[in-house]
């Protein structure tokens, strides 16, 4: 069956914060210039914003110079930063550490957001400048022209079943054909994994973290809107890298917390359970405090760069380039990437912009503008903090190298310490560490996965095949549950993965693709890489919002 | 035939619903939506009689704030051929009734000479299960609720297979009539990307209740909206002797 095609000049995959403000900042030089420039945006997500997650304290610097007059429209950024402190945890108490200009993460001056908001405005934006969105619908396979260079991008075939077989409902997906393509899928993008290594652009491994988040209704007597804070240590041993944040943001009146933790995806210890280190965080007297009374009311989880600046890999292939956090653009020192997303996408725009009526666009300028920008320059200042907590003292270094450095130097120091192998190949077998206790769910403040994930709305057709899909079947119970205890049992913000009892004596893994909230994580931290996500049906996935 | 087709703009199903502080209503603001699950198997009917060429023209129609376009868009590329939104704003939808929305398809019914109207069962925020009912009752019309195969009887007639609490009724309508969808009707398609680009080059025709001449004064108060009783842990019990000993003592023997 042959696909249907379209052609346009630019064709952004990925209805992100990178993605979308691309797409606005190509439609305004149109506007300028007075000319016509097709632009189209495709997102899995059923609506812009459904798959947003993010703290998120944001800089506005990209959004200052994407809408000079923002503060002026109905965007939702509302809520600015009041007061804030950084806290080393123990198990029951808590160290502060000093907080002021010059340190990674001074927020003066920064705003807190619900992003999955802000990206839905930023999307009708776009909508009403003329781009074409369309959510819904999954990029599936990268199309090229005979020369090599990318042609666009094919959306996925709909009504497989679960066998492979066509259902009655079955439809090719659709070729979307451009001069540019910009892949602005966000943290380990599928698509981008291929293009990677397709034009071999990796020039360093990238390293992740996952990052989980609750939204919570608090009692309004404990709400101090604008009130941030950080914090390190505990639960988390020494050596393993994470730590949580906590924003109070009013929204519409509703008295809010964003509560989130990160644990570094390099750890070594196969008995981690992420999903419970994150809930035993919230045990802690001093953050139980702000939950007790209060209502959870979102939860979800994502993977997110640590890599950082030696993580970047090359962003410009022949016909098109990477935008955002595909590009490990986001800086973890400062836990943000909004503003490095935002701004690559609109210097790509600026790069393309010039060169569109050729054939096929490969913005050369782009990575040029962007070494140019405060997005690379941020990024190479902060690019020693992160691998300084990789030393033996974990935190304990990593705040006396950050201390030193950054705040006196703020990153000219001539050496660029490197992260090592990438994050899946640091997991250690089972032998060398030991089994983790971790407290049972009180349904008050900490809670159990499968009732977190009914939180995310996430939903996928049954009937179709597994979108989590396994090089090698034998590789989960032969290497996996063996050596390491399987791990993707523990590291699954979702449920995903259970190791249930097999037919013959001992388990075997069972994949409940259904649960799966599009973080990623399984495809990063698999041991030997066995894990590739592909995307679903579009449409499915978890159904955010403002998160 | 010409085919009227309801379509509600609902919270998504696979949303966790949550009541607003004041308790009189859910919150809607910014949560995902999608078209009611049994409108879409309406359509989807409507659809396949216009392959069958049993239909000629399907027609969907919609009551809401402007946000309800979305929905009509995903029904023309579902396979509409046109669209009809009547809009009214964000507070007097608050107060719209299944009354009120019976009464605005009577009416295009008539007006318009649609030969078969078909909604979806119920919606599921509501489960109210009423307005098909009411629009056969304004017009007068033959109605087969709850619809689990619908099949043409030459060109006056539909013979239409009900599900019904005892098990399946099959019954014959005389057109025009008022049909409604159950979940068992068929699957629906998907809207494809190329029928969703040339969805927004077809009509959305727009109403105000007034053109219609609407009655939107309200016939039932909401007192309160609340969360259902949390549910409390259950327990293992070790055998029969002890679960009925429970039973008794929980005042259920």
């Amino acid at each position: 069956m042959k696909r249907d095609s379209d052609e346009y000049d630019v064709l952004i995959v990925g209805g992100g914060p990178s993605g979308i403000s691309a797409a606005i900042r190509l439609k305004q030089l149109a506007l300028e210039h007075n000319k016509e420039v097709r632009v189209c945006v495709i997102e899995k997500a059923p609506e812009i914003g459904a798959h947003t997650l993010s703290g998120a304290c944001i800089e506005t610097r990209a959004l200052d110079k994407l809408f000079p007059n923002w503060k002026e429209l109905d965007i939702p950024v509302k809520q600015p930063v009041t007061s804030e402190s950084i806290a080393i945890l123990t198990e029951k108490g808590r160290i502060p550490l000093p907080v002021f200009p010059g340190i990674p993460l001074y927020n003066h001056g920064n705003y807190i957001v619900r992003l999955g908001h802000v990206v839905k405005w930023l999307g009708e934006k776009a909508e009403e400048m003329g781009v074409e969105v369309f959510s819904g619908f999954a990029g599936q396979e990268v199309l090229y022209n005979q020369d090599g260079s990318v042609k666009g991008v094919a959306t996925n075939d709909v009504g497989i079943a679960k066998d492979g077989s066509p259902k009655d409902g079955f439809q090719r997906g659709m070729e979307l054909h451009s001069k540019c393509t910009l892949f602005a899928e966000g943290c380990r993008g599928h698509l981008t994994k291929q293009i990677l290594k397709k034009f071999n652009l990796l020039k360093e491994p990238m390293s992740f973290g996952i990052g989980y988040k609750e939204l919570w209704e608090i009692d309004p007597a404990k709400h101090k809107p604008g009130y941030i804070e950080h914090t390190l240590g505990w639960p988390l041993r020494l050596g393993e890298y994470g730590g949580s944040f906590l924003y109070h943001i009013e929204d519409n009146g509703q008295p809010l917390v964003a509560i989130g933790f990160i644990i570094g995806l390099d750890y070594k210890d196969p008995y981690i359970n992420t999903f419970r280190e994150f809930q035993k965080y919230k045990t802690h007297p001093s953050i139980r405090k702000h939950l007790e009374g209060g209502k959870r009311i979102g939860y979800g989880a994502r993977a997110v760069n640590e890599g950082g600046y030696q993580s970047v890999p090359k962003l410009v292939f022949p016909g098109g380039c990477i935008i955002g956090c595909s590009g490990s653009l986001l800086n973890i020192a400062k836990l943000k990437g909004t503003h490095n997303a935002m701004m690559s996408g609109m210097l790509a725009a600026e790069a393309i912009f010039p060169d569109i009526d050729k054939s096929t666009i490969t913005p050369e300028k782009y990575e040029t503008l962007l070494n140019d920008s405060f997005v690379m320059k941020e990024l190479k200042a902060t690019r020693n903090v992160r691998p300084s907590f990789n030393f033996k003292g974990g935190w304990i270094t990593g705040l006396a190298y950050t201390s030193l450095y950054y705040v006196l130097g703020r990153g000219i120091e001539p050496w660029t310490l490197h992260h090592g192998k990438p994050d899946n190949e640091k997991l250690e077998p089972k032998e060398k560490h030991k089994p983790r206790e971790y407290p049972k769910p009180d349904g008050e403040i900490t809670f159990d996965i499968l009732t977190s994930v009914a939180l995310t709305g996430t939903n996928h057709e049954e009937d179709q095949p597994s979108h989590l899909t396994l090089y090698d079947d034998n590789i989960p119970e032969a290497v996996n549950l063996k050596a390491y205890d399987g791990p993707e049992a523990k590291y699954c913000p979702a449920g995903v993965y259970e190791f249930v009892p097999g037919t013959s004596s001992g388990l075997r893994l069972q994949i409940n693709a259904q649960n799966c909230i599009h973080c990623k994580t399984c495809d990063i931290k698999d041991p030997t890489q066995n894990i590739n996500w592909v995307a679903p049906e579009g449409g499915g996935g978890p159904k955010y919002d403002g998160m | 035939m010409r085919v009227l087709v309801g379509v509600k703009r609902v919270i998504d199903f696979a949303v966790k619903v949550r009541v607003k502080p004041d308790k009189t209503s859910v919150v809607t603001d910014n949560v995902p939506h999608s078209m009611n699950p049994f409108d879409e198997i309406a359509l989807e009917e409507a659809v396949k009689l216009k392959e069958a060429n049993h239909a000629k023209e399907i027609v969907a129609f919609s009551l809401g704030p402007a946000k309800n376009q979305e929905i009509l868009r995903t029904a023309l590329a579902k396979g509409a051929d046109k669209a009809i939104h009547l809009e009214v704003d964000d507070a007097t939808y608050q107060k719209v009734e299944p009354f009120h929305v019976a009464q605005a398809i009577a009416k295009l019914a008539k007006d318009e000479k649609f030969d078969l109207v078909f909604l979806g069962k119920q919606a599921i925020d509501d489960d109210a299960n009423q307005t098909g009912q009411l629009v056969a009752g304004f017009l007068n019309w033959p109605q087969a609720t709850f619809a689990s195969k619908v099949e043409t009887e030459g060109t006056s007639h539909l013979k239409v297979t009900r599900e019904i609490d005892g098990g399946l009724e099959t019954i014959k309508v005389k057109l025009p009539a008022v049909l409604t969808a159950d979940l068992r009707l068929n699957e629906p398609r998907y809207a494809t990307l190329p029928n969703i680009m040339k969805a927004k080059k077809k009509p959305i025709d727009k109403k105000t209740p007034k053109d219609l001449g609407l009655d939107l004064t309200s016939q039932t108060e909401v007192l309160e909206v609340s969360e259902p009783p949390t549910r409390k842990g259950g327990e293992f019990v070790e055998d029969v002797p002890t679960l009925v000993k429970k039973l008794k003592e929980k005042g259920a023997l």
